[in-house]
Order: C-alpha cells, then sequence, then structure tokens
C-alpha cells in the first residue's frame, strides 16, 4: 500500500500533467467546485420559475426538470459528448462536457428542491409579505427563500455530494479524472486492485464528507438562534 | 376614505360578495360580523387586492385601487393588514419584522426604521421583545408585533382579520387592548371580528354581513339592542346563548 502510494501519489494526483492534460484529484476537485458554483444559481433560478406563478415560466421548466430527471445522467454524458458534437459542428473537450452535464443535472434536481422548500412554506408569509407592499421579487428574496432554503438545507447538502460523486462518470468518455486514474493505476499494478479502490473511496470520502461538514458548520453558524419554525398557529 | 360600490367576487358557482356598496369615513371603526363563510374575510382582503373583485370599483382615499396602471405594491403599502395567523416572519426578530417593509421599500434609513420600530414595539407594550423571534413569543405577543409591523409603513388605515381568532383566551384581551388603542388615537379601521364585546364599545358602525352581502349597517347601541334583520337576530342569538 506505502508503496503503491509512493509510486503513483502524483499520477493519481494531477493524472499526466504537465505532459498531458491535468487530471486526477485535482480535475475531480475542480470539476465538483465549478459544477456545483455554476450550478446553485442556476438550480435556484429554475426552483423559483418551477412555483412561479406565471404559466408562461411554470410550464417550460417543469418540462425540462420532468425531462432531464427521467434520464439516467449516463446516457446524458454520452448524448452530451458524442451527438451534441455532431448536431452543433462544435467539438468539446472532455472536462467541458461533463462540467456541462453536471451543471444542467445537479441543477435540475436542486431546483426540485428548492421549489419543494418554497411549496412547504405557508401561504401566509407570501401574503404578510405582499401585505406590506413587498413586490414579488422582494417578498422571495426577503421572506420565502431564507426560510425555504433553510429548511431544505440537508437535501441541497446530499445533491451537491451526489454532484462530486457523479464526476466519476467522466470516466466513461476517457476524462481522466480520479476514478479514471485509478482503474489506469490498477491496470500498470495489476495485482493489486482492492487497494487501489480502497484509496480511490477513501478519497471520494474525504471529499464528500467534507463537504457535507463545512455545509454543517456554515449552517449553524448563519442559524445561531433563529430556529426554523414553520409553526404559524398559536 | 373607503368607499365600495357594488362589489361582486364569485369563486366559481359560489357567489362571495354579492353587491356589497359601503363607505367607510376617515377616522372611523368599521366592524364586520357574521356567521362563518359569509364573506367578511374576503370582503376585507379584496381591500388591500390579496383578493381581486370580479364586479364593481373600490377605491380608496380618493383613488380607484383597480385602476389601470395602479401599482399595487404602493397600495398595500398605505394599507396595513393584520391576519388571523399572524404571519410574521419566523427567521426575523420583533423589530427586523417591523424594518423589513420601511427599509427595503426606501422610506426610511435603517436607523430611522429601527428607532420607529422600536418606538412601536413599545407602543404595543413589547419593546423588551424587540430581539426575540416569533417563536419565542406567546400567540399575543406574536399578534401585538405583527400590528406593530403593520404600523411600520405608517399607513392611515388598518384592516384587521379576525386577529383574536388564532388565540387563547387569555391572550384576546391585549391585542384587543392595543386596538383599542389605535381607534382611541383615530386610526381608520376595519375589523373583522368575533369579539361582540369589542364591537359594542369601539366600534363607530358595525356591518352585518351573511351570504356575501351587508344585509344590516347600524351603530353598535342599534344593531346589539334592536338588530332589524331576521338573521341578524338570529346570529346575536346564537352569539348571546354560547
Amino acid at each position: 500500500m506505502i508503496e503503491l502510494i509512493q509510486d503513483y501519489w502524483l499520477y493519481f494526483l494531477v493524472g499526466q500533467y504537465p505532459n498531458g492534460p491535468l487530471g486526477g484529484l485535482t480535475l475531480t476537485v475542480l470539476l465538483s467546485a465549478a459544477a456545483l458554483l455554476l450550478a446553485m444559481p442556476l438550480g435556484l433560478l429554475l426552483g423559483v420559475a418551477r412555483v412561479s406563478p406565471w404559466r408562461a415560466v411554470r410550464w417550460p421548466t417543469a418540462v425540462l426538470v420532468q425531462v432531464v430527471r427521467a434520464v439516467p445522467l449516463l446516457l446524458v454524458v454520452f448524448w452530451a459528448y458524442f451527438f451534441l458534437p455532431a448536431v452543433t459542428g462544435v467539438k468539446t473537450g472532455q472536462a467541458t462536457t461533463m462540467l456541462m452535464t453536471l451543471v444542467l443535472f445537479d441543477a435540475v434536481y436542486l431546483a426540485e428542491i428548492v421549489a419543494a422548500g418554497i411549496r412547504a412554506l405557508p401561504k401566509g408569509q407570501f401574503e404578510g409579505a405582499r401585505s406590506l407592499g413587498l413586490s414579488y421579487a422582494q417578498a422571495l428574496r426577503l421572506v420565502i427563500l431564507p426560510q425555504a432554503l433553510r429548511h431544505v438545507s440537508p437535501s441541497l447538502v446530499s445533491q451537491l455530494v451526489a454532484t462530486i460523486k457523479a464526476t466519476s462518470l467522466g470516466y466513461i468518455i476517457g476524462l481522466s479524472e480520479v476514478s479514471f486514474i485509478a482503474t489506469q493505476v490498477n491496470t500498470l499494478v495489476f495485482t493489486k486492485a482492492v487497494e487501489v479502490y480502497l484509496v480511490l473511496a477513501l478519497t471520494y470520502f474525504i471529499l464528500c464528507f467534507g463537504l457535507s461538514r463545512l455545509a454543517f458548520l456554515l449552517e449553524r453558524r448563519m442559524t445561531a438562534r433563529a430556529a426554523p419554525a414553520i409553526k404559524v398557529t398559536a | 376614505m373607503i368607499v365600495l360600490d357594488k362589489v361582486n367576487k364569485w369563486y366559481g358557482q359560489y357567489h362571495a360578495l354579492a353587491d356589497v356598496s359601503e363607505r367607510v369615513e376617515k377616522n372611523e371603526v368599521v366592524v364586520v360580523c357574521g356567521p362563518s363563510g359569509s364573506g367578511k374575510s374576503t370582503l376585507i382582503r379584496t381591500l388591500n387586492r390579496l383578493e381581486e373583485i370580479d364586479g364593481g370599483t373600490i377605491s380608496i382615499g380618493g383613488r380607484d385601487i383597480h385602476a389601470p396602471g395602479l401599482d399595487v405594491n404602493a397600495l398595500r403599502a398605505g394599507i396595513g393588514f393584520v391576519f388571523q395567523h399572524f404571519n410574521l416572519f419566523p427567521h426575523l426578530t420583533s423589530i427586523e419584522n417591523c424594518m423589513l417593509a420601511p427599509v427595503n421599500l426606501k422610506r426610511a434609513s435603517k436607523a430611522e426604521a429601527k428607532a420607529y420600530a422600536l418606538e412601536l414595539l413599545d407602543g404595543v407594550g413589547l419593546a423588551h421583545k424587540a430581539d426575540a423571534y416569533p417563536h419565542e413569543l406567546s400567540g399575543g405577543q406574536q399578534q401585538r408585533v405583527a400590528i406593530a409591523r403593520a404600523l411600520a409603513m405608517r399607513p392611515p388605515v388598518m384592516l384587521f382579520d379576525e386577529p383574536t381568532s388564532a388565540l387563547d383566551p387569555e391572550m384576546v384581551g391585549e391585542v384587543l387592548q392595543v386596538m383599542r388603542k389605535l381607534a382611541g388615537q383615530g386610526m381608520t379601521m376595519v375589523c373583522v371580528t368575533h369579539e361582540m364585546g369589542f364591537a359594542r364599545e369601539v366600534a363607530d358602525r358595525v356591518w352585518f354581513m351573511s351570504e356575501g352581502r351587508i344585509l344590516e349597517r347600524a351603530t353598535p347601541e342599534d344593531f346589539f339592542t334592536h338588530p332589524a334583520h331576521p338573521r341578524a337576530q338570529q346570529f346575536l342569538a346564537d352569539y348571546n346563548s354560547r
């Protein structure tokens, strides 16, 4: 095991870089981070659109959500990589393809979570805000979303963790992220499959557990006292 | 101050408001009473357009509130509304609840809004709860904060939609006390309430509603001693036999 790590740590960490494209754990982390950062605002936007009072906004969003949700991510990755360039004529790299797919997928799932959080709030919260003269957008921003997001934060974190793990699907289009590299190492060493994949599993665990702890600490800091009181009646 | 002319509203086949025509004068306190489902809440909610109407006109302060191009947010900012279930924002403290609208609608600087909010909370006897969150307050206290919040935009009219109906009996008094005080200060008020004692004591006029119509409008004195309409007589008889 020690030997394995001594021999391959750099390869595991950055892939063939600088002699080839950046890969390995670094790519996985960068890809995850970029996907999370792009998907969160998009998911928020789609989530709000999903519960919009305007049909012209709500329906297309519903269609998008239902379609994307009903297709395996693996298939979308395939499509995006092989089919999209054939249609658009633009060849996208593996990393870009994977990023776009992850952002779309993640945003759609986040949107459903955000929408659920908004729907779960008592109608009186919206009415209370509007009765004071706040606009729809202000009511959302100042009253509805702060509560809705807090209530669904465990689900949001689960979804973000799932995104990190989903980067491993880049493997199938030959993206040299950490799972791909681990497989390469396994092929090179040949006799230590258990150790190689144990290290890989541990790596994902550290990333995902780290993120959920970080989210937990952030949340605790934000909600020092304000308890999530959904209860409205006396 | 408020003029309703032949206001009609339908929920599908159900005629929720039928040709309601009435006026509320400046500084007047009107209590709307009547059995459940008679359209009282619907009526009061049409006044700040939480409910839209299907016919007739409503004007407040001389302006038709359904006029094209009218800014509904500006309209609502000028009308205080108090809900049965308070609808305080649970993620904000009492004082933050009272500051939210004035600050975000740019009616006051943060410091001004805070000073006025504190004054209002003091007015409802809750200055010491300024930094408490709604879940740390009793129902009566929450409703008093909600009244302060509604007053924060300095509205010339206050609407109360069954403000004490969700409260435990021992907390009703403290909320009515605040409303009584407001009435004493000359606030124009429309109150939907089942508190007949309050109506008798504070109201200038009582509207009795049934099946979407105002069947009787009278001074509290007349209404409680000799109601004219048979439905009103029945309603008061039921109320007194409770």
